[in-house]
């Protein structure tokens, strides 16, 4: 039986490190994600796991600690925001590149400057393309979900690529909601014993990581990651229906929402998609076919399941809850447009960059979005294709 | 696992993950003679032993046999500094283009 909780999502995720117990955790404190470290220091120091927990100078130490004991062997788990996820970069890419499975719990929050703790997704999306699996939930449920799932995506032979757990930081990561919790034995049982195939401290096998890769050779190592982020796909859909076999809870890449018939939808992203799905229940009370993708794995980008979702709309909004300065649209508009093009789909699709710095999301706002949709699928115009939802002008 | 090197026509399927290396101590393995543009030429009837060269020798091309003799230069791994044959004192060591 599943055990009946009101719990933020940083408590969630904690208790999901509590359940999993890993090897390692390193971790530096930074709003919002700092509970996570602080609740998960309390199980340690309670004797409630045995995880050897490193309290580190820095977010570069904290991913250098941590690629340092996944390539000796341990299961590694960390978390961070915003510029600790900046400091990490350069360490990001050498896990990633290393094929080392680490797990991070990312609280997304605005990057500097100017200086704001609040969210949004400019943290991870300055990321999504330094070879990490990005997996993104809407509510504490899915953060905790999502990080009982990730371990066994990311130590997945096919896989072996660190994954980060994607939501919002203060909105999902600080607000109580209820959720459903999993037996410790249960979540035990479903993660498993990681057993890496090579590691460092094995003393029968003296392997080197981190060698020196010349030309002949750096283009098929990165084509390796490739191919790894490619076998993901299946792996994540293979371990969502285990996770639902267990708890009933239906996990994809992505969730549709009342898309069968929708003929204007908009594609967004965490918390977001709650406000959003709260205003598609009042345009179909008026009639209005509208509807709504929640991207739940970024990394891999499901290219042919978005176009195919998509393609039988007749106008679509791709909202981003970052900038990307390309003085066009943000990154999640470029990967739908990207994928809708390459499946040769002709559906219009326009770009908001919304929410930005923890700016409110307002139903007010989503609806004038749909308005829009409803307006270029009626004349199958394009007034405007790159806007900024609720700027003031 | 045994000894394995990979040369520059191994296919993505045929590399290890991520670079790493299951058996640590192979640098031998990796030739870098063929960085080399000037070539030593170990002259025998000059040299009298005396063993100047072989331990400046950054690369350890310089062997040494169990006689306490230098021998002839490994060129799978010297990169022709010439530090040694500045070092030598009766011109034992002559430096010339690698492609003579």
């Amino acid at each position: 039986m599943a055990i009946r909780e009101r719990l933020s999502g940083n408590e969630a995720v904690a208790i999901a490190m509590r359940q999993i117990n890993p090897d390692v955790v390193a971790a530096f404190p930074i709003t919002p994600s700092t509970e996570i470290p602080q609740y998960f220091a309390s199980f340690v120091n309670n004797g409630q796991v045995d995880t050897e927990f490193v309290p580190v100078e820095s977010e570069h130490s904290a991913m250098s600690a941590c690629i340092g004991a996944e390539s000796a062997g341990a299961r590694t788990i960390t978390a961070t925001s915003s510029n600790g996820l900046a400091l990490m970069w350069e360490m990001l890419y050498i896990a990633a590149s290393s094929r080392l499975p680490i797990v991070l719990n990312a609280v997304n929050r605005a990057l500097s400057g100017p200086l704001n703790i609040h969210n949004d997704h400019s943290d991870t999306m300055g990321a999504r393309d330094s070879g990490w699996i990005q997996i993104y939930g809407e509510t504490s449920q899915e953060a905790y979900d999502n990080m009982v799932m990730a371990l066994r995506i990311a130590e997945h032979e096919d896989v072996m690529l660190p994954v980060m757990n994607c939501y919002d930081g203060f909105i999902t990561s600080h607000a109580v909601e209820n959720l459903d919790l999993i037996e410790d034995e249960n979540v035990k049982a479903f993660v498993g014993e990681y057993k890496p195939k090579h590691y460092l401290l094995n003393k029968d096998e003296k392997i080197a990581m981190g060698p020196l890769d010349l030309p002949p050779y750096y283009t098929e190592h990165k084509y390796q990651q490739h191919m790894a982020m490619v076998n993901a796909k299946k792996v994540i859909l293979d371990v969502a229906a285990d996770f639902e076999k267990m708890t009933g809870r239906k996990y994809g890449l992505f969730e549709e929402y009342k898309m069968d018939d929708a003929e204007i939808a908009i594609v967004v992203m965490n918390s977001t998609a709650g406000t959003a799905k709260y205003v598609v229940n009042q345009l179909r009370e008026k009639g209005v076919k509208a509807g709504l993708v929640k991207i739940r794995v970024y990394r891999p980008f499901p290219v042919e399941e978005i176009a195919e979702a998509l393609s039988k709309c007749k106008a679509v909004a791709v909202m981003d809850k970052a900038a990307s300065f390309n003085a066009a649209g943000g990154p999640l508009y470029t990967d739908v447009t990207s994928a809708l093009y390459a499946a040769g789909a002709t559906v219009p699709a326009v770009s908001y960059v919304y929410g930005l710095g923890g700016r409110d999301v307002k139903t007010t706002d989503i609806e004038k979005v749909y308005t829009t949709l409803e307006e270029i699928a009626k004349t199958g115009e394009v007034k405007e294709r790159f806007n900024w939802l609720a700027l003031r002008d | 696992m045994s000894k394995k090197c990979y040369e520059p026509t191994a296919s993505w399927k045929d590399l290890t993950p991520g670079g790493v290396v299951y058996d640590a101590g192979n640098s031998a393995e990796f030739r870098t003679g063929d960085w080399r543009s000037d070539k030593p030429i170990y002259i025998k009837d000059k040299c009298k032993q005396c063993l100047l060269c072989f331990p400046v020798c950054p690369d350890s091309s310089i062997p040494v046999n169990q006689d306490g003799k230098r021998e002839d230069f490994d060129y799978d791994h010297c990169k022709g500094c010439g530090v040694c044959a500045n070092v030598c004192p009766f011109g034992a060591i002559e430096m010339v283009d690698n492609n003579d």
